[in-house]
């Protein structure tokens, strides 16, 4: 089974910091990590390899540094990996960056499944995955806590609000696991030794097929308008009450005191 | 002149250092408190590769080198210094005098699940009645046929109980003196070899020292370790590598000490400044930065020359002198700087202060490295 897993090098920080001017990330003096849900999607293919065989590549789009990144992955046992890294790349937006990194899995070659996670702790779009699938026109399952193969019957279970979703694929597919699927395995002596001497093959525009327009920051359509951080969200109120009718009254109450109503 | 470690030295440090946040530093506390030996622990740095460090790939190790294998003891004792000498014990003073005189067999039977870390190790030279002067061993084995039946006590036995594999000292000929001490390896539920009390520490609580009982204790003549005879040269050469450890050990008690002060200072505000402010305060943490730093680069140079095949005998000796003295003065300076929160077992610099005090004992007293550098240099 050929697994390709996609990790997004990211800062490691919740609270990435924001250039007011220029509103992109500053990256400068903040540790890069491997994304979190990332090493849960490697986990998962290393799982599935031990189970089935096969071979685990994983692939990164970023800059030269990302390869650290890629090395730890390495050392937590992935066969091979790919930096797709170039000038041209800059400045890309999800759809940008899902084309290119499509571009480069299809010269990967046989692919069975491709595992992403559910989103990247910086960028937070969760749309890197999903559009990818559809530039190589596969099926996708998103938000993925179970994941079991049977030949080329992929029984995987989707995280819900309510619930889980059970749902039956069949390969070649893109799935998305959230935290819950696994607790990720920590590197080991040979495996840092390994990855320490492994040589990285870095993917540029040139060595891909892909159109420039469609590529970078000329390939990006998404406008950064404004990034701000979130207010806080408080803890919902629970309010108890003898009767409904007294705890109605006290809800518009609150509601007017809040001027809701 | 090169100070830059190598790249994969670089890389098996953050390795050891996130295993040791993620699994080692959040049960120190408890572990200290409740006196918990770690097995799971050690299962976790044998099947990650830890427990088997600077050994050759072919008997089960990861084929790295003393120097990584020195900052694995350092971070993880960064963190929990009871950990950290369990770790040197089982690689520098029960691993590597099998893989330094055993024979092919016994590395085969013994070296390779130490080094994959399916087994425990420990060390049992000291004695009620033999501690520095460690030729005065009482403890004997006479060979009867096929096997060396051994009879005495050795006592505060690192990992002991737990170990599956013990090295042993015992005089085979009382007459030759340190001439007649012999090295054994032997297993844990050989009959005759049992258990006695545990000791109750100051420090290092988590780490677990017991008393080894031989009373007839039949040990196969192949787990004779070297030659009749060559016991005390293995114990004394096996010693030199384990204080690279103990260095180690002490630099990363002495880091973790530091960084916890330096942290406080920052914070803890008196006459409407942080404490770091005052000089009576920032020249004591210039003080401990700089110890640390000389203590962590004699370790270096004793594990490099290990590494690279040197003469580390004084090296190790003034390394572990230098860092174990270092870590008693950086952690007392550390309680110092918490002023009374530092005396409280809420903070953890108590508890490292505490585990500091062993560095300048075991594996031959502060006294006994001076005596090993006097004879070094006085040659
Ligand atoms: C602060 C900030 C500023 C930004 N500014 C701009 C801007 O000015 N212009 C602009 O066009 N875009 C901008 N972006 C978007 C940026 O390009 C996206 O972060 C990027 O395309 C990936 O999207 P994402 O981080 O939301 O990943 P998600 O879609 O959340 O990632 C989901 C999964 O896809 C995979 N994945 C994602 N990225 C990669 C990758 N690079 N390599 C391999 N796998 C990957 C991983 O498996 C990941 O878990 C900005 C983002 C941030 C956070
Ligand atoms: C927690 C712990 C773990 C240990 N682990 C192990 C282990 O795994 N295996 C093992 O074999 N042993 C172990 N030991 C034993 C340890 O190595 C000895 O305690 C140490 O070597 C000192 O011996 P002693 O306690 O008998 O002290 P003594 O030798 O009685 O020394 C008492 C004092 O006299 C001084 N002294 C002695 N001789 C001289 C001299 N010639 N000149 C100047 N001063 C001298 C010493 O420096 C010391 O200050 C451990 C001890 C402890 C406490």
């Amino acid at each position: 089974m050929n697994l390709v897993v996609c990790v997004k090098q990211v800062p490691d920080t919740t609270e990435v910091k924001i250039d007011p001017v220029t509103n992109t990330l500053i990256r400068q003096g903040v540790p890069s990590i491997v994304n979190p849900f990332d090493k849960n999607a490697l986990e998962t293919a290393l799982q599935l390899k031990e189970q089935h065989g096969g071979r685990v590549t994983v692939i990164s789009m970023g800059p030269p540094q990302a390869k650290d990144a890629l090395k730890e992955c390495l050392a937590m046992g992935a066969d091979e990996a790919v930096l797709v890294s170039d000038r041209a790349f800059g400045g890309a937006d999800t759809l940008a960056t899902s084309y290119t990194l499509a571009a480069a899995i299809r010269k990967l070659g046989n692919y069975d499944i491709i595992l992403c996670g559910k989103q990247a702790i910086d960028g937070d779009t969760a749309q890197v995955g999903p559009e990818m699938a559809e530039h190589l026109g596969i099926a996708q399952v998103t938000y993925v806590a179970k994941l079991t193969v049977e030949g080329a019957a992929v029984r995987v279970e989707r995280e819900h609000d309510v619930g889980y979703e059970i749902l039956e694929v069949q390969t070649p597919v893109l799935v998305s696991v959230v935290k819950a699927i696994n607790e990720p395995r920590l590197p080991t002596v040979k495996g840092t030794m390994k990855a320490n001497r492994a040589e990285i093959p870095l993917w540029g525009a040139g060595d891909l097929a892909v159109s420039e327009p469609r590529l970078g920051l000329k390939g990006s359509p998404t406008q950064v308008r404004k990034i701000f951080t979130p207010p806080q969200r408080t803890q919902g109120v629970v309010i108890q009450k003898e009767t409904a009718r007294e705890a109605v009254a006290d809800l518009l109450q609150k509601l007017a005191d809040a001027k809701i109503v | 002149m090169n100070f830059e470690l190598t790249a994969e030295q670089q890389d098996i440090r953050k390795m050891v250092r996130d295993f040791a946040e993620k699994s080692v530093a959040p049960t120190a506390a408890e572990r200290d408190e409740k006196e918990l030996f770690p097995r799971d622990i050690f299962d976790a740095m044998g099947k990650l590769g830890i427990l088997g460090l600077p050994y050759p790939e072919e008997y089960g190790g990861a084929g790295s080198d003393f120097v990584s294998y020195a900052l694995a003891v350092e971070e993880i004792s960064w963190v929990c210094g009871s950990t950290g000498i369990g770790l040197s014990v089982h690689v520098s003073l029960c691993a590597w005098p099998i893989f330094r005189y055993g024979t092919e067999e016994q590395k085969q039977k013994y070296l390779r699940p130490l080094a994959e870390g399916t087994k425990l190790g420990a060390f049992g030279l000291t004695e009620p009645n033999a501690g520095t002067d460690a030729g005065a061993s009482a403890t004997t084995a006479v060979k009867d046929g096929d096997s060396y039946v051994i009879n005495g006590t050795k006592v505060f036995n690192t990992n002991g109980g737990e170990a599956e594999i013990e090295v042993i000292f015992a005089m085979t000929d009382k007459e030759k003196g340190l001439k007649g001490l012999s090295a054994f390896i032997v297993e844990k539920g050989t009959p005759g070899f049992t258990y006695g009390k545990k000791e109750i520490k100051m420090g290092i609580r988590s780490s677990v020292q017991r008393e080894l009982i031989f009373e007839n204790c039949r040990v196969p003549a192949a787990n004779l370790l070297g030659k009749e005879g060559e016991g005390f040269k293995i114990a004394m050469s096996t010693l030199d590598g384990g204080r690279i450890g103990v260095a180690a050990q002490s630099v990363g008690i002495a880091q973790g000490a530091l960084e916890e002060a330096v942290r406080y200072a920052k914070q803890r505000v008196q006459f409407g400044k942080p404490i770091a402010t005052f000089q009576g305060v920032n020249f004591l943490l210039a003080d401990m930065a700089t110890q640390v730093e000389a203590a962590r680069l004699l370790t270096h140079r004793a594990a490099y020359h290990k590494s690279n095949h040197l003469p580390y005998a004084k090296e190790a000796a003034m390394a572990k002198m230098f860092a174990s003295d270092t870590a008693m003065s950086v952690t007392t300076n550390a309680v110092q700087i918490f002023g009374g929160y530092g005396f409280s077992r809420e903070y953890p610099v108590e508890r490292m202060m505490r585990d500091a005090k062993i560095t300048q004992i075991y594996e031959g007293t502060n006294q006994a490295q001076r005596m090993v550098i006097a004879g070094s240099i006085l040659k």
